[in-house]
C-alpha cells in the first residue's frame, strides 16, 4: 500500500444512490503524480458515476475525496475546473451553437476592462488547437464541424483546464487511429508535467499501450486495482466481467459460404461532395463489411444507401426491380435500417423508457394509426433487454438514466425491432465492454444466418475479419478494392487502406 | 460567410429592401423627422424587446413583459399623485420592484424546474393584478419634472428629434449588444440556449445565469414602463396589453432563434425597426386600416420562421463529415 503523499486525487468510500439503483458502493480510486490510470469496466459498472462525483456534476451520498492531501469537495464542475481538475464527459460534444473559441474558453474567457477579449480568445484558441494539429475558424459554430473535430476540442478544453488532473470518459469513441495517437502523445506529455491521468475506455488495446494502472469496476463495487504490465489480459476480462470469457472475438475465421440471389444492386450510386459514384451487390444472407479512415467515406456510404442524402447519380434495385431510396421514410417501407455513428445525438430520446425507445422505429414504420399494443411492447423490449443484455432496472427507465452504453445497445435494439431485411450498423460496438461486443459479433452472424443482408462499418478490422462474407474499403470518399473470401485478412485490408493506386478491384 | 450571420443578414436586407420601396413611394420617409418618431414610438417596445432577446437566447420565454410595463406605469401615476416623491426616486423605486420580480420568477423557473412559460404566464397574471389593486382608472401624471424630460432631445438635422426616451432605446440596444458579446454573463446566456445539461457540465452557473437572465428582462420590463409614462404621461392598469408578444416577433423577426442559443440582439433592434416601418407607412398611406401592420407582422414572422427551418437544415446537411 502506498502512503498518502503519493496519490494526487484520493476518493475514499464514494457512495451513490440513484432511485432504484446503488450506482457506486463505497469505491476507492488513488490517482497518483504523473501516471496514466484506466478506469475499466463492464456498462453500467459506474465508471462515468465516478467520475462525476469526483468532478461535482453529482453530489456523492458518501465518501472523501483528497487533493494533493487536503479533503476537497467540488460543488459544482466549474469548482472542480478551478481545482485543476479537467474533464472529458462521455456524453458531452460540448456546445453545438457556440464557437470553436467560446467553447474552448466558456467560464475562463480573456478580459480587458472587464469585457471579453474576442481577439486574444481566438488568437488563443488557434494557438490551441495547434498542438491538436487543427486549424479551424475558430469563429465559426462548433456543430460546424464533424464528430471527431469536436471530440478533439472537447479533449482540448479539458487538457487546458487541467492543472492537476485529466479525466477522459471514452474519448476516443468517434476518433480514428491518428487521433488516437495525437491524443496518447499528448496525454504522454501531460504525465510527464506530474499530471494525473485518469482514462475510461473499452478498447483493451488502449488500455495496455498507455496505462500505468487499472482500476476495475463491477456493479458499482471496486474489484481491485493492478499494475497495468504484469495483469494479463484474460485476468483482466474475468476482473470486468465476473467470469471467463469464453473466447474475446473468434479470430478464427469461419468460411460462410453465400449462394443466396443478389437482393440490392447499386449501379454508378453517389451523390457529389459526399462518395463517388460506386456500385454494389448485397446478397441475402451476406455482411458487406466497410472498411476504411476516418473521413474516407463511410458514413457517406450508409447514409446515401439510406436516403439520408439523395443520391444524384446512379440506380438502386431490389430484387431486380427499381426502387426510390430518396428518403429515410423510403428506405424504412423497403426495409432498411439503419443504426447511426453518432447515437449520442442521433438516436436517443432521453426522456421516453426504454421500452419506448425500442419500439420507436417498428410504431414510426406501422404508422401511428396502427399503435403496437402494451403487450406486443414489453414482449419486444423484455426480449432485446434479455438478447442484448441491457442493464437496465425495469423497461419503464428513462433512457437518458442508462449507462452510455447501454444506451447504445438500446438502440441498436430499435432497430432489430423493425425485423430490417438489410441492416445497416455504423460503428455498433463502440462504446460497448468487451463482453457485449462479443454478444454483438455473434448477433451480426445470427441475423446473416437467417438470411439478412447487413453492411456494418468498423474501425476494427479483426472484427470486420470475423464476420464479414465481403469487405469494401474505401479511401478518399471512393470504393478503392473489395475483397472476398480468401482475400479477407487484416493484412490485406490494411494494405488495401493504405495503398494509394489499387483502383475499382473487383 | 459564416452560417451563424445569415438569418441576421436576410434581416438586414429585408429592411433595407422594404426601407426602400417606401422611400420610393413616400420620399419623405427618408426624412430624420420621422426617423425620429420611428425611434421615440417604439421605445418601449424596443427597451423591453432587449430583454426578451435575452431571454429568447437562453431558451427560455417572459411572457410578463407587458404587464409589468402596465404595473409600473401605475405604480409611477400612484406614487407620483400621492405622494411628494421625486419622480427619479419613484423610477428607482420601480425597476427595482421589476427586477426582484424578475429575479424571483428566474429562481422559481431554475430551483423548481417549472416551464419557463407557466412562470412567467403567471407573473403575467400577478403583476397585471397587482397594477389593478394600485387603480383601476387612468391616472394622469402631471408631474413637471415629466415636461422637464419630455421637453429633452437631440436635434437631427432635417428637423428630426432623437427624443430622450428614443435615444434611451440606442442606449439599451448598445449596452445590450455589449453584454451579449462582450461578457462572460452573455455567453453563458448562448451556453443556456445550447443546452442545459451540457452548460452545467460545462462549468456554467446555471442558477445564477437564469435569475441573472429573468432579473434582466425584469429590469428592461420596468425600464420600458417609465418610458412607456414618459410617453403617454399616464398610468392604466389595462395599458400595454400584448407587448411581450411584440416582443417577441421583434426578436424573431431579428433572427433570433426561438428555441434559443443563436441569434443577435442587434437582430431585435432591426425587427423593431421592420416593425416600425411597416406602420409608419401605413400611416403614410392613410387609405389602409391599421389592421394591415398585423397581417403584414404576421406574414413576414412567418417568412422568417419558414427561413430559419430552412437555414438550420442547410447548415446541417452541410456539415462536414468526418
Ligand atoms: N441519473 C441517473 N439516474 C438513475 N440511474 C442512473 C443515473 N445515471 C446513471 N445511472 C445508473 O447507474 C449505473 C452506472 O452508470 P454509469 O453511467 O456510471 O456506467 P458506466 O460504467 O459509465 O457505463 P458505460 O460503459 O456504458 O458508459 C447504471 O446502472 C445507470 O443506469
Ligand atoms: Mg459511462
Amino acid at each position: 500500500m502506498q502512503t498518502a503523499g503519493d496519490n494526487l486525487l484520493s476518493a475514499t468510500r464514494i457512495d451513490k444512490v440513484f432511485p432504484g439503483a446503488k450506482a457506486l458502493d463505497k469505491v476507492d480510486f488513488h490517482l497518483r503524480r504523473g501516471e496514466v490510470h484506466a478506469l475499466l469496466g463492464e456498462n453500467g459498472a459506474g465508471k462515468s458515476t465516478l467520475v462525476k462525483c469526483l468532478t461535482g456534476a453529482y453530489r456523492r451520498d458518501g465518501g472523501t475525496i483528497l487533493l494533493d492531501g487536503v479533503e476537497v469537495d467540488p460543488r459544482d464542475t466549474f469548482n472542480a475546473q478551478k481545482l485543476g481538475i479537467g474533464t472529458v464527459y462521455q456524453e458531452v460534444n460540448l456546445l453545438p451553437n457556440l464557437t470553436v473559441a467560446e467553447n474552448l474558453f466558456l467560464g475562463r474567457q480573456p478580459r480587458r476592462f472587464g469585457f471579453v477579449d474576442v481577439g486574444t480568445m481566438n488568437r488563443q484558441a488557434r494557438e490551441l488547437l495547434e498542438n491538436y494539429e487543427l486549424d479551424l475558424d475558430v469563429t465559426r459554430a462548433l456543430d460546424s464541424y464533424s464528430v471527431a473535430i469536436q471530440q478533439v476540442v472537447a479533449i482540448a478544453r479539458a487538457v487546458d483546464l487541467s492543472g492537476k488532473v485529466l479525466i477522459l470518459d471514452e474519448p476516443t469513441a468517434s476518433l480514428d487511429a491518428h487521433e488516437v495517437e495525437m491524443l496518447f502523445r499528448i496525454v504522454r506529455r501531460l504525465k510527464a508535467r506530474g499530471l494525473g491521468i485518469v482514462f475510461i475506455t473499452h478498447f483493451l488495446e488502449q488500455v495496455y499501450e498507455i496505462s500505468d494502472r487499472i482500476t476495475v469496476l463491477r456493479n458499482g463495487q471496486l474489484v481491485g486495482t493492478r499494475d497495468t504490465a504484469t495483469l494479463e489480459r484474460r485476468d483482466l476480462i474475468s476482473m470486468m466481467i465476473g467470469r471467463e470469457l469464453a473466447a474475446e472475438i473468434h479470430s478464427a475465421r469461419k468460411e460462410p459460404d453465400v449462394t443466396g440471389p443478389v437482393r440490392y444492386r447499386f449501379k454508378d450510386y453517389g451523390r457529389k461532395g459526399h462518395i463517388s459514384p460506386f456500385d454494389l451487390d448485397v446478397r441475402a444472407g451476406e455482411v458487406v463489411g466497410i472498411a476504411g479512415l476516418l473521413g474516407s467515406g463511410r458514413t457517406e456510404t450508409a447514409e446515401i444507401l439510406f436516403g439520408a442524402h439523395r443520391a444524384d447519380s446512379g440506380t438502386a434495385e431490389l430484387d431486380g426491380k427499381a426502387v426510390q431510396l430518396s428518403s429515410p421514410r423510403r428506405a424504412i417501407a423497403q426495409r432498411f435500417g439503419f443504426c447511426p455513428e453518432d447515437r449520442k445525438t442521433a438516436g436517443i430520446v432521453g426522456d421516453l423508457s426504454v421500452r419506448e425507445n425500442i419500439v420507436l422505429a417498428l410504431q414510426a414504420r406501422r404508422g401511428w394509426t396502427r399503435p403496437i399494443s402494451r403487450t406486443e411492447q414489453n414482449r419486444l423490449a423484455d426480449h432485446y433487454i434479455r438478447a442484448l443484455d441491457i442493464r437496465t432496472a425495469d423497461r419503464e427507465k428513462p433512457i437518458r438514466l442508462l449507462s452510455g452504453g447501454n444506451q447504445q445497445k438500446a438502440i441498436l435494439a430499435r432497430w432489430l425491432a423493425t425485423e430490417p431485411e438489410f441492416l445497416i450498423l455504423d460503428e455498433p460496438t463502440r462504446g460497448i465492454d468487451v463482453g457485449a461486443h462479443a454478444e454483438i459479433v455473434r448477433l451480426i452472424e445470427g441475423l446473416r444466418e437467417k438470411g439478412m443482408s447487413l453492411m456494418v462499418i468498423s474501425s476494427e478490422i479483426e472484427e470486420l475479419v470475423a464476420y464479414s462474407t465481403r469487405i469494401v474499403v474505401l479511401r478518399d470518399r471512393q470504393h478503392v478494392a473489395s475483397l472476398e473470401g480468401e482475400r479477407i485478412t487484416a493484412d490485406q485490408i490494411i494494405e488495401a487502406i493504405a495503398s494509394s493506386n489499387e483502383r475499382g478491384a473487383a | 460567410m459564416n452560417p451563424k450571420y445569415l438569418p441576421l443578414t436576410a434581416t438586414i436586407v429585408i429592411f433595407v429592401l422594404s426601407y426602400a420601396l417606401c422611400v420610393a413611394q413616400y420620399p419623405n420617409i427618408l426624412s430624420t423627422r420621422v426617423i425620429g418618431n420611428l425611434l421615440t414610438d417604439n421605445a418601449f417596445l424596443g427597451i423591453a424587446a432587449v430583454g426578451m432577446t435575452f431571454v429568447i437566447l437562453s431558451g427560455g420565454i417572459d411572457l410578463s413583459i407587458g404587464s409589468v410595463i402596465a404595473f409600473t406605469g401605475v405604480f409611477l401615476a400612484v406614487v407620483l399623485e400621492n405622494t411628494g416623491i421625486h419622480p427619479l426616486v419613484a423610477f428607482a423605486m420601480a425597476l427595482l420592484i421589476a427586477t426582484l420580480f424578475g429575479a424571483v420568477m428566474g429562481a422559481i423557473i431554475h430551483y423548481l424546474e417549472m416551464p419557463a412559460f407557466i412562470v412567467t404566464l403567471a407573473g403575467m397574471f400577478l403583476a397585471r393584478g397587482m397594477a389593478f389593486v394600485l387603480s383601476i382608472d387612468s391616472i394622469a401624471i402631471k408631474h413637471p419634472f415629466y415636461g422637464t424630460l419630455k421637453g429633452l432631445y437631440y436635434k437631427l438635422p432635417g428637423g428630426g428629434r432623437i427624443t430622450l426616451i428614443g435615444g434611451l432605446m440606442l442606449l439599451v440596444f448598445g449596452i445590450g449588444i455589449l453584454i451579449a458579446h462582450r461578457t462572460r454573463f452573455g455567453t453563458d446566456v448562448y451556453a443556456l440556449g445550447g443546452g442545459t445539461a451540457t452548460a452545467k457540465l460545462m462549468g456554467v452557473p446555471v442558477g445564477r445565469t437564469t435569475i441573472m437572465i429573468y432579473a434582466l428582462s425584469g429590469l428592461l420590463a420596468g425600464l420600458s414602463g417609465i418610458v412607456f409614462s414618459l410617453y403617454t404621461s399616464a398610468g392604466y392598469s389595462l395599458a400595454a396589453v400584448g407587448v411581450e408578444l411584440d416582443a417577441i416577433t421583434a426578436v424573431v423577426i431579428g433572427g433570433t432563434l426561438l428555441t434559443g442559443g443563436s441569434g443577435f440582439v442587434a437582430g431585435t433592434f432591426i425587427g423593431i425597426l421592420i416593425q416600425g416601418l411597416i406602420q409608419t407607412y401605413i400611416t403614410f398611406d392613410g387609405s389602409l386600416s391599421s389592421w394591415w401592420t398585423k397581417i403584414l407582422i404576421g406574414l413576414l414572422l412567418f417568412v422568417f420562421i419558414l427561413m430559419q427551418k430552412g437555414i438550420v437544415y442547410v447548415s446541417r446537411s452541410e456539415r462536414r463529415h468526418a
